[in-house]
């Protein structure tokens, strides 16, 4: 398997601000990494460094094989982003900008542009400044989707998008995987990537502080079940590896480690189970695992600094 | 004000009166704290540059009989356009010199900073889309407006303080005490009366650049009509907010009253401006946005194309200024010799060096172009740093557009829209100026007037350039070229600077013909100073980070 992004030790800093404090990222080429962290944990920064826009002050950085400082320009020719924040030219159509990033870019798939508008819902003769902010966002993802690219910079891309957009976009990012192409996906929203992503690099205060495969990391976590059953539910609390259990008439809830799952469900399903939602570990849970309370302070902090 | 706004405050909620103002207070403070460098700027260039002149009269004109004279050749249309009406000339004190010559010029500027500070404010804050957020806090739907324009009335009323304690304690002849407090009062009263215009056009667009634009229309109209009215000595004059000022006859008659129509018609627009708000949604404009190609041209997605697609706007609206200004100035081509002739004592200074009136006049003319086209060179030069400031830049970074070029094509716009402003200018003061002056080969000097000064444009560029690239937060430093060659360029001749005052700026090492013979020396120098400075500001770029938001 060859590595599309592998930085180590990466350094940058805004003034007093850290934002990445040596940040060890490998993304594989063809798979679909997913990019997790609050707010403000240096998303953004890392892939503006891997576009060329930002130079670190420390550490390496290669991308499809080059230097994305140096060689910023042959780089780009092979790769799409759509930022955070979209904005577009106030008096430049949609459909205008879109052509403009696809051929700036080298040049953009006319057939695939159009199939894209389409299934995105999305006017192209409307003006950029009477956009909303899903729909520049949705500007942004066909633009970027519409050329032929291997590696695609997506930062936070669905964070504008109404639900039915976002499907859309989950199937659209799953022809891309299909197509054999390497995605960086951001997001500080866990459900967002889980269901894409094959594997999930989780940064916080511009480090990485777990990588691996969901399913590794779920592995490390808890679940959240909530069951009705017919028979009040008993010895719950003796099994292996389940938590926080509350058990009501005829409705329990409990939270339970990964790797014990099998057996609580099992034992669950001797009362008779009627209803059964499960709610797989949040971004926020599966850090908070790791950092308890540390975290709770510092999602303070960060809610202040974020007026910014 | 709020009376206007009452009616429909009433629909949304419970309580009138007080709630569509809420937070008032705390914006105002808020616009204050964002203010606190650019106010004192302003209120400092703008007392400066009434001081300076003020103080230099009496060591130019020692005699009462100098000033009638100098009086006299203000004289003409052409001379009353570029001053105020004739009346300030029956008692030409220093006072009514002070008044007639500067008041006219300077209200412009003090119109210039009203209409840019309610915009910012207002406008500017909604198309970033900043005002949501404030918007959503606790503060009415008025407030926003309300302390704009409270803070600019309080700039006006602080500049009018400024000037009418300056120019009170200078101790002049004929500066008088009542007379300084008026000519205080008749710039804030004029500048609020701008400020008003502007609460208007920022209803009208989306765009605060359009509403900023049609807001300097306005001022650049009421400066047009007044100079029309005034050199005809015609009543037009009062259809002119910076008529009504000159009305006052500080240090003259210090008539008080046309002031009440400059605050009347302040109070009217702000009420239409509040009216209209209510009228639209936050974010929007009046003016419905137009559909557009889905589908870009193929012009658009090249990069000089592109840049040119972002510029257009201004070029164009630009060029057309520069048409009507060179206009503007034409026809009086013909009446110089005269009105400079019958002056005994002025035919010497006025004339250059020997030159005729004409030739002299036409130099006169173009350092002022030169200028206004120099204004347009810093705002295209600085327009990829607020793409970039916008966060626009990026996502065109990303592409295979490498950063040197992006910046070169803007760069391009900006160098050669400079030279065709310059030249479009001289080319409407060549053919309006020239049927009215019997001497062949006018056409021709007029244009290599205009042209030389293209080199200096492009040094004025090559700074800005040089800023964008190395120091991208000081870019506003840019305007200082034009401020400064503004005022040796306008101030020079009057106040006699010294030499090298005038070699600080590049417009002051451009042959001035007619005048003067041509040299290539000094616009070779130019050209390849511009070109040192482009490439630092190309090189600078390339290597720092981009600005994100
Ligand atoms: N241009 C900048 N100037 C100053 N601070 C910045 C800049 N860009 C980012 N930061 C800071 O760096 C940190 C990381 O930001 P960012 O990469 O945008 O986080 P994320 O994308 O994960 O939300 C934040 O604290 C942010 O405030
Ligand atoms: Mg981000």
């Amino acid at each position: 398997m060859t590595t599309a992004i592998a930085t180590s030790g990466l350094v940058k800093t805004f003034g007093s601000t850290r934002a990445l404090d040596g940040l060890d990222l490998t993304v594989n080429t063809g798979e679909i990494h997913g990019f997790l962290g609050p707010n403000g944990a240096g998303k953004s920064t890392t892939i503006r460094i891997l576009l060329g826009i930002l130079r670190p002050d420390a550490g390496s950085v290669t991308m499809l094989g080059g230097d994305p400082w140096a060689d910023a320009v042959a780089l780009h020719a092979r790769l799409a982003y759509v930022p955070g924040d979209v904005e577009l030219w106030p008096n430049l159509t949609g459909g205008e900008a879109i052509d403009l990033l696809g051929r700036l870019r080298g040049g953009l798939n006319k057939r695939r542009r159009d199939e894209l508008i389409e299934r995105f819902d999305l006017d192209p003769s409307k003006k950029g400044r009477t956009y909303s902010k899903g729909n520049r966002q949705k500007v942004a993802i066909v633009a970027a989707l519409a050329s032929d690219v291997e590696l695609l910079l997506l930062d936070e891309p669905t964070a504008g998008l109404d639900p039915l957009m976002e499907v859309v976009f989950q199937d659209v990012i799953g022809e891309v995987k299909a197509a054999g192409r390497t995605v960086l996906l951001s997001s500080h929203i866990l459900a967002q990537v889980e269901k894409l992503a094959d594997t999930i690099s989780i940064i916080r205060l511009g480090k990485i502080v777990q990588s691996g495969t969901l399913a590794e990391m779920r592995h490390l976590t808890r679940t959240t079940i909530e069951a009705d059953t017919a028979t009040p539910v008993t010895g719950l609390e003796r099994l292996p590896g389940v938590h926080e259990a509350r058990v009501g008439d005829g409705r329990v809830r409990f939270a339970v480690d990964g790797e014990h799952l099998d057996g609580a469900i099992k034992h669950l399903s001797g009362f008779g189970i009627r209803a059964l939602t499960s709610h797989p570990p949040t971004l926020e849970e599966l850090m908070l695992r790791h950092y308890g309370d540390e975290l709770a302070a510092e999602t303070n902090g960060n809610r202040h600094g974020a007026l910014r | 004000m709020t009376a206007t706004a009452a009616p429909a405050f009433r629909r949304t909620t419970a309580r009138p009166g007080g709630s569509a103002l809420a937070g008032t207070g705390t914006l105002l403070r808020f616009d204050l704290r964002r203010d606190r460098i650019r106010i004192p700027v302003w209120l400092a260039a703008l007392t400066l540059g009434t001081i300076m002149p003020a103080t230099a009269y009496p060591a130019l004109y020692a005699t009462a009989a100098e000033r009638q004279a100098a009086g006299a050749t203000m004289n003409t249309p052409a001379g009353l356009a570029f001053t105020g009406p004739v009346h300030y000339l029956s008692d030409y004190t220093y006072g009514s010199m002070v008044s007639h010559q500067l008041l006219g010029f300077m209200v412009i500027m003090v119109g210039i900073m009203s209409v840019l500070m309610v915009v910012r404010h207002t406008r500017a804050e909604e198309e970033t889309r900043r005002s949501e957020l404030v918007r959503a806090a606790v503060v009415g739907r008025h407030a926003q407006l309300a302390a704009a324009l409270i803070l600019t009335a309080a700039a006006n009323i602080a500049l009018a303080l400024l000037l009418t304690l300056s120019l009170g304690s200078l101790g002049i002849d004929g500066v008088t005490w009542a007379g300084s407090l008026l000519y205080g009062a008749a710039h804030a009263a004029t500048g609020i009366t701008f400020a008003g215009v502007a609460a208007v056009t920022v209803q009208i667009t989306e765009h605060s650049r359009g509403a900023s634009g049609m807001g300097l229309a306005v001022v650049g109209a009421a400066y047009l009509v007044r100079a029309a009215g005034d050199s005809a000595d015609s009543g037009l004059s009062w259809a002119s907010p910076i008529g009504w000022a000159q009305q006052t006859f500080a240090y003259l008659d210090d008539r008080w009253w046309p002031l009440l129509l400059n605050l009347a018609a302040a109070v009217v627009l702000a009420g239409i401006g509040f009216a209209l708000s209510l009228r639209r949604d936050v974010g929007a404009g009046l003016r419905a946005a137009r559909r557009g190609r889905p589908v870009a041209s193929r012009a658009l997605t090249t990069p000089i194309g592109f840049a040119l697609r972002l510029h257009r706007g201004m070029l164009i609206g630009f060029a057309a200024g520069m048409m009507v200004l060179g206009m503007s100035y034409g026809p009086f081509l013909g009446d110089v010799e005269e009105m400079f002739r019958d002056v005994e004592l002025f035919s010497e200074a006025a004339q250059m060096g020997g030159a005729t009136f004409v030739d002299s006049f036409i130099t006169m003319i173009m350092t002022v172009l030169a200028i206004v086209a120099a204004i347009y060179v810093v705002i295209a030069t600085l327009r990829p740093r607020a793409e970039e400031n916008a966060g626009r830049a990026e996502p065109v970074l990303a592409t295979r557009l490498s950063r040197a070029g992006w910046l070169a094509s803007h760069l391009t716009v900006a160098l050669a829209g400079g030279s065709v402003m310059i030249l479009l200018a001289g080319l409407m003061l060549a053919a309006t100026g020239a049927p009215t002056v019997n001497e062949s080969g006018l056409f021709g000097e007029i244009m290599a007037a205009s042209a030389v000064y293209i080199p200096a444009l492009w040094v004025t560029a090559g700074l800005a350039a040089a800023l964008v690239g190395w120091f991208p937060r000081a870019g506003a430093l840019a305007w200082l070229v034009v401020v400064y060659a503004g005022v040796v360029g306008y101030f020079g001749t009057i106040l006699q600077f010294p030499e090298w005052m005038n070699n600080l700026s590049p417009f002051g090492h451009i042959p001035r013909l007619p005048v003067e013979d041509f040299t290539w020396t000094p616009l070779l120098i130019l050209t390849a100073i511009a070109a040192g400075l482009v490439a630092v500001g190309l090189y600078g770029f390339r290597r720092r980070d981009l600005e994100t938001k």
